[in-house]
C-alpha cells in the first residue's frame, strides 16, 4: 500500500439491452485511488459518484460467494478482491464475462447457467435410501481423508470464470465446461453417490461432455479457487474412456 | 398485473429459505424461492467457521448432549431467549446434522489416534478413540462448554448451502432469481403474498401464496462496517414492519464479532481463537486472560468484543491510519493447519491485507456481525399478529438467540428452523384454503407503483446514497458495542430527520427497468425504519444485557427487563415506532437467571427467580428417579413436529 495518491482510469464497458437502441461504448471514468482499494470499493465509488446506472454484482465482498467475476485488464477474476494496486500504470478495463447471458454493463446471468449445469450433471447425491435415514441414529461414517477429498472438489464457487476462459466453450454452445466437469469429478467421488459409470457417461461421455474438452486448460490458470482442472479433467476421462 | 400463485412463497434463499422450500415441497406443496440472486450466493455461504450440534462424537466433545448444549445457548443469550425455543432447538440440531450428511455435506471427520491441538497458547495431544473414527468432527468455539462446533474444513456454509440448494434443485423447486419483495399483501390480520420487483426488468409482480416466509437474513448493513454481505440490508424485516401489524422482537440486539480484519471489515472466523489463535496488543502482550481468567480468548463473543474495545480505550490498541486495532495471532497454529482448516482466511489475509497469517498476525477489531432481532415470531415460526406470515433464520425473532448469539448456533438455527418451521408451513398450507380478492392485490400494486413513479418523477431532492451513508454513520457512532443515553436519544432525533428527509427522494438515473439508484431509493426508506427501531428500542433498555451495553446502565436488571422488545410501525406518518414489550415468565423457565460466569456479577434479581429455583429443587427431589428427558418433559415440555421428536443416538452412550 503505498501512501502517493494516484489518479485511477476505469475504462469500463457500458450497454443496457432493457434500454431500446443501447448500443455498447466504453467509458472512462477517474477516480483517486485510496489505500487497499479494490475493484469493489472503486465500482461502488464511480455508481455514486459519477453514474448512478451502472451495473454490476457484488455480495460477499470476500472473495466467497462467486458474484463479481469479470473480464480485468484481459483476464477473468473476482473484482471484489482484485487490488487496485495490482495495476501499476492506474489504468484498468473492465468487461462483463463472456460467455453468459448479460444483464448490464458488468452483470451477467451466471445463475441461469448454473442451475442448468447441476440440472445436467445432477448435482445431488443419488442414494434411494437417503430420504429414508433414520436421523436419531449415528451418521453413516466416512473416512476422513474423503471427507477432506471432497472438499477439496467443492470449494468451486459458481463464479464462470473456467466457462469464461474455455476455447471448447465458445466453440460448442452445449459443451458442459469445467464447472460441470469439477462437479461430476466431485459426485464421482463421493461414497454416498451410487451412481454407476455407466451413468456418469450418459451424463459426460461425448464431445459435448469430457471427450470434447482440449485440455488448453485455460480452465486451470483462471480458476480464483485453484481447483485441480487439469487431474480432474485427466482421471474423468480416463474414467469414461473404459466404459466403451 | 401479473400475479403468479403458490401455496408456500418463501422469500429469500439462504439456508432458512430453502430448507423451508424443501419442507413444503416435500409435503407435496407448491413452493417458489424468491432471492436477490442466485440462491447460492446467498450470504450463508461465508459461514467458514462450523455448526453447533451435540454430537459428542470428537474426545473433546465427550459428554456432550442436548442440555448441555442448552445451557451454553440459555447462558449465552444472557436469558433473554425463549427457552421452549432454545429446547425445541436443541434437540433437534443432531437430526439436522445428519439430515445435512445424507443430502451431501463433506463435514470433516474424527481420525482415530493422536493429534496434536494448541490449548491456550500451548501445544498439546490429544487421542482420538477408534470408535469413533470416520464420525462428524467438532471443534472449540467461544462460549461453549464442550467441542461442539462442527465443519468442514474452512468452508462450513459454504458446503451447507450447496447441499442444500442441490437438494432443492433435485426436488425441482423453482427460485426466482433477481426479485426482490418491497411489500406484503395483507388485509384483516392476514398475509397473502407480496408485491415483487423484477431487479432486471423493473416490472412489479404480485406472488399470491397461502403462506408467506420471511428468510432475508440480517441487518448488518444498517451499519457503515459490518462483517455482513452487501444485501444483508433487512428488506424482508423491514416489508414485515411496513404492513403496521406484524411486530419484531429484539431489534437493539445486534452482535459485534471479535475479529474482523480493519478497515473493510472481513470475518476471519471464530476458529482462528476456537483452534488456538490469541489476541494480543500494541506490545505483542496477551491481554484476554487479565480480563477473562477462565475463558479468555473463547469467552462469549459480545464479551470479548467489550473487552477488546475497553483494552484499546486504555491506549493499548495498535494505532493505524484507519484508527486503533489489535492483533490476532494465528502463527502459532502451524502452516499445515492454517492452510487446510483455516485457508479462507489465509486467503483473506493475502488478497486483502497482503500479509501471510503463517507467519504475520492480523489487524481486527470488533465490528458489526449479527441480528439477534427480527421479525417476531411463535416457536411455530408465524408472527403472532399477521396469520400466514411466517419467518425463519437471521431475518426471524423465533427467539433462540436472545441479546448474544453463540458461534455456530446461527447456521445451526437456520437449518433447524427451516425443518421444523416448514413443518408448520405446510400444516398450515394443508389447512388454509386461498381466498383473496384481486382488488386487493391490485391495490398494494399500485401503491407500490405509485411510490415508485414518484421517485422517478421528481425533479430534485435528496440523493439515496448520502441518506444511506448518514444512516450508517450514526449507528456507528451512537448504537455501536457501548452504548450511552445521550448518544442513543441523539441517534433517535438524527434518524427521525433522516425518515423525513428520505420521503423526498430524487434520482439522477430515472428509468424504471435495471436501475441500481432506484435499488437505492426503495430500500433506504425501509432500511432506516430499521434503524430507528435499533436505536430507540436501545435507549428505552435501561439495562445491560448480552450484545445491549449500557454504559449508564452497566448491570443486568432482571426485575425491570426480562422482557423481549416488540416494536411495530402503525402508522405511515410517524417517525418513531410504536414499542411495547413482552415479559419473560421466570416460573416456567428450565433454567432459571443466573451468572454467565464473566467479570463481576451485577445482576439485579428478579423475585420470581429464587421461587423457580425452589421450585425446581422440589420437582427434583419429588422425581428421584427422572432420566434427563423426563427431567425436561417436566422442567420444560415442548411441543416439537412428531417426526422430530426421537431420541438421538451418540458413540460410547448410545440413546441414553
Ligand atoms: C462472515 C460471516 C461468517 C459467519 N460464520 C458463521 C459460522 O461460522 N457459524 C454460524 O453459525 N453462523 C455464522 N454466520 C452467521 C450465518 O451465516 C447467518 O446468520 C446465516 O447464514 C443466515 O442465513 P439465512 O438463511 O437466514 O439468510 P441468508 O443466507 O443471508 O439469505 C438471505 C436470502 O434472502 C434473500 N433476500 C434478501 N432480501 C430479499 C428481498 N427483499 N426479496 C427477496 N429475497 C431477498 C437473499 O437473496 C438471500 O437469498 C456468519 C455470518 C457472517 C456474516
Ligand atoms: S481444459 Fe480447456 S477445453 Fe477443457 S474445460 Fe478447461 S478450458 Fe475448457
Ligand atoms: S471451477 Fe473455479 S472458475 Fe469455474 S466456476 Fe468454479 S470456482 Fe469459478
Ligand atoms: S462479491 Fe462475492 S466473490 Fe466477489
Amino acid at each position: 500500500m503505498s501512501d502517493q495518491e494516484r489518479t485511477l482510469k476505469f475504462h469500463i464497458l457500458r450497454y443496457n439491452p432493457q434500454i431500446e437502441g443501447d448500443t455498447p461504448t466504453m467509458k472512462t471514468y477517474e477516480i483517486k485511488e485510496a489505500p487497499g482499494m479494490t475493484i469493489f470499493i472503486a465500482l461502488n465509488e464511480i455508481r455514486e459518484t459519477y453514474d448512478t446506472s451502472i451495473q454490476f454484482d457484488f455480495i460477499c465482498r470476500a472473495g466467497i460467494c462467486g458474484s463479481c467475476a469479470m473480464i480485468i485488464n484481459g483476464q477473468p477474476d473476482l473484482a471484489c478482491r482484485t487490488l487496485t494496486s495490482k495495476f501499476p500504470e492506474g489504468e484498468i478495463k473492465l468487461l462483463p464475462l463472456p460467455g453468459f447471458e448479460l444483464i448490464g454493463d458488468l452483470s451477467v446471468n451466471t445463475g441461469k447457467f448454473m442451475r442448468q449445469m447441476s440440472e445436467r450433471v445432477e448435482s445431488w447425491i443419488h442414494d434411494k435410501y437417503a430420504e429414508n435415514v433414520d436421523l436419531c441414529k449415528l451418521e453413516e461414517r466416512m473416512d476422513p481423508d474423503t471427507a477432506d477429498e471432497i472438499y477439496e472438489l467443492e470449494r468451486c464457487v459458481e463464479c464462470g470464470c473456467c466457462v469464461s476462459a474455455c476455447a471448447t466453450k465458445r466453440m460448442r454452445e452445449g459443451f458442459l465446461g469445467a464447472v460441470g466437469f469439477m462437479r461430476l469429478a466431485r459426485y464421482a467421488l463421493d461414497p454416498r453417490d451410487k451412481r454407476s459409470d455407466e451413468e456418469f457417461y450418459e451424463i459426460m461421455g461425448d464431445d459435448d461432455g469430457v471427450f470434447g474438452c482440449m485440455t488448453l486448460l485455460g480452465c486451470q490458470d483462471y480458476c480464483p479457487k485453484d481447483l485441480p482442472h487439469q487431474t480432474q479433467i485427466a482421471y474423468l476421462r480416463r474414467r469414461m474412456a473404459m466404459i466403451n | 398485473m401479473k400475479v403468479i400463485y403458490t401455496d408456500s412463497l418463501v422469500i429469500g434463499g439462504g439456508l432458512a429459505g430453502l430448507r423451508i422450500a424443501i419442507a413444503s415441497r416435500q409435503r407435496g406443496y407448491d413452493t417458489i424461492v424468491l432471492s436477490l440472486m442466485p440462491a447460492k450466493r446467498s450470504h450463508s455461504a461465508a459461514a467458514q467457521g462450523g455448526m453447533q450440534a451435540s454430537l459428542g462424537a470428537s474426545i473433546k466433545g465427550e459428554g456432550d448432549n442436548e442440555e448441555v448444549h442448552f445451557e451454553d445457548t440459555v447462558k449465552g443469550s444472557d436469558w433473554g431467549c425463549d427457552q421452549d425455543v432454545a429446547r425445541m432447538f436443541v434437540n433437534t440440531a443432531p437430526k439436522a446434522i445428519r439430515q445435512l450428511t445424507a443430502w451431501g455435506v463433506p463435514w470433516s471427520r474424527v481420525r482415530k489416534g493422536d493429534r496434536q491441538v494448541v490449548i491456550n497458547g500451548k501445544k498439546v495431544t490429544i487421542t482420538e478413540k477408534g470408535e469413533a473414527h470416520g464420525l462428524i468432527t467438532s471443534r472449540d468455539f467461544g462460549g461453549t462448554k464442550k467441542w461442539r462446533t462442527c465443519f468442514t474444513s474452512d468452508g462450513t456454509g459454504h458446503t451447507m448451502l450447496y447441499a442444500m440448494d442441490n437438494k432443492a434443485i433435485e426436488l425441482g423447486i423453482p427460485v426466482h432469481e433477481r426479485k426482490e419483495a418491497i411489500a406484503l399483501i395483507h388485509e384483516d390480520g392476514v398475509c397473502y403474498g407480496a408485491v415483487v420487483r423484477d431487479l432486471v426488468t423493473g416490472e412489479l409482480l404480485a406472488y399470491v401464496a397461502k403462506a408467506t416466509t420471511i428468510a432475508t437474513g440480517g441487518y448488518g448493513r444498517l451499519y457503515a462496517v459490518s462483517t455482513n454481505a452487501v444485501i444483508s440490508e433487512g428488506i424482508g424485516t423491514a416489508i414485515a414492519l411496513e404492513t403496521g401489524v406484524a411486530t419484531l422482537g429484539n431489534m437493539e440486539a445486534v452482535q459485534f464479532h471479535p475479529t474482523a480484519i480493519v478497515p473493510v471489515g472481513i470475518l476471519t472466523t471464530e476458529g482462528c481463537r476456537g483452534d488456538g489463535g490469541l489476541l494480543l496488543d500494541k506490545e505483542g502482550y496477551r491481554f484476554m486472560p487479565d480480563y477473562e481468567p477462565d475463558k479468555k480468548e473463547l469467552a462469549s463473543r459480545d464479551v470479548v468484543s467489550r473487552r477488546m474495545t475497553e483494552h484499546m480505550r486504555k491506549g493499548k490498541g495498535v494505532p493505524s491510519r484507519y484508527g486503533d486495532h489489535l492483533w490476532l495471532d494465528i502463527t502459532l497454529l502451524g502452516k499445515e493447519h492454517i492452510n487446510k482448516n483455516l485457508r479462507e482466511v489465509k486467503e483473506i489475509c493475502e488478497y486483502f491485507l497482503g500479509i501471510d497469517p503463517v507467519k504475520e498476525y492480523i489487524p481486527v477489531r470488533p465490528t458489526q456481525h449479527y441480528s439477534m432481532g427480527g421479525v417476531r415470531t411463535k416457536p411455530t415460526g408465524e408472527s403472532p399478529n399477521l396469520k400466514g406470515l411466517f419467518s425463519a433464520g437471521e431475518a426471524a425473532c423465533w427467539d433462540m438467540h436472545g441479546f448474544n448469539r453463540l458461534g455456530g448456533n446461527s447456521v445451526a438455527e437456520t437449518v433447524v428452523a427451516g425443518m421444523i418451521v416448514g413443518e408448520y408451513v405446510a400444516d398450515h398450507c394443508a389447512a388454509t384454503t386461498l381466498n383473496i380478492n384481486t382488488k386487493l392485490i391490485e391495490k398494494f400494486v399500485r401503491r407500490e407503483e405509485n411510490k415508485i413513479m414518484n421517485l422517478l418523477n421528481r425533479d430534485t431532492g435528496e440523493n439515496p446514497f448520502e441518506l444511506r451513508k448518514e444512516m450508517q454513520d450514526i449507528m456507528m457512532d451512537k448504537v455501536g458495542i457501548f452504548r450511552n443515553g445521550d448518544d442513543l436519544a441523539k441517534a433517535v432525533e438524527e434518524l427521525k430527520v433522516l425518515n423525513q428527509r428520505a420521503k423526498n427522494i430524487a434520482l439522477r438515473n430515472r428509468i424504471a427497468s435495471s436501475n441500481p439508484e432506484l435499488v437505492e431509493a426503495i430500500r433506504v426508506p425501509k432500511m432506516i425504519r430499521l434503524a430507528q427501531c435499533v436505536a430507540y428500542g436501545a435507549m428505552l433498555r435501561t439495562e445491560s444485557r448480552g450484545a445491549h451495553a449500557r454504559e449508564d446502565f452497566p448491570e443486568r436488571n432482571d426485575r425491570d427487563w426480562l422482557k423481549r422488545t416488540l416494536t411495530a410501525w402503525p402508522s405511515e406518518d410517524a417517525d418513531l415506532p410504536e414499542v411495547a414489550y413482552e415479559e419473560l415468565d421466570i416460573m416456567k423457565m428450565e433454567m432459571p437467571p443466573g451468572s454467565r460466569g464473566y467479570g463481576v456479577d451485577n445482576t439485579v434479581h428478579h423475585p420470581d427467580t429464587e421461587k423457580r429455583v425452589a421450585r425446581i429443587e422440589e420437582i427434583k427431589t419429588a422425581n428421584p428417579d427422572a432420566d434427563r428427558f423426563e427431567m425436561q418433559e417436566l422442567l420444560n415440555p415442548i411441543e416439537i413436529p412428531e417426526k422430530f421428536k426421537g431420541k438421538n443416538e451418540r458413540t460410547g452412550r448410545g440413546f441414553k
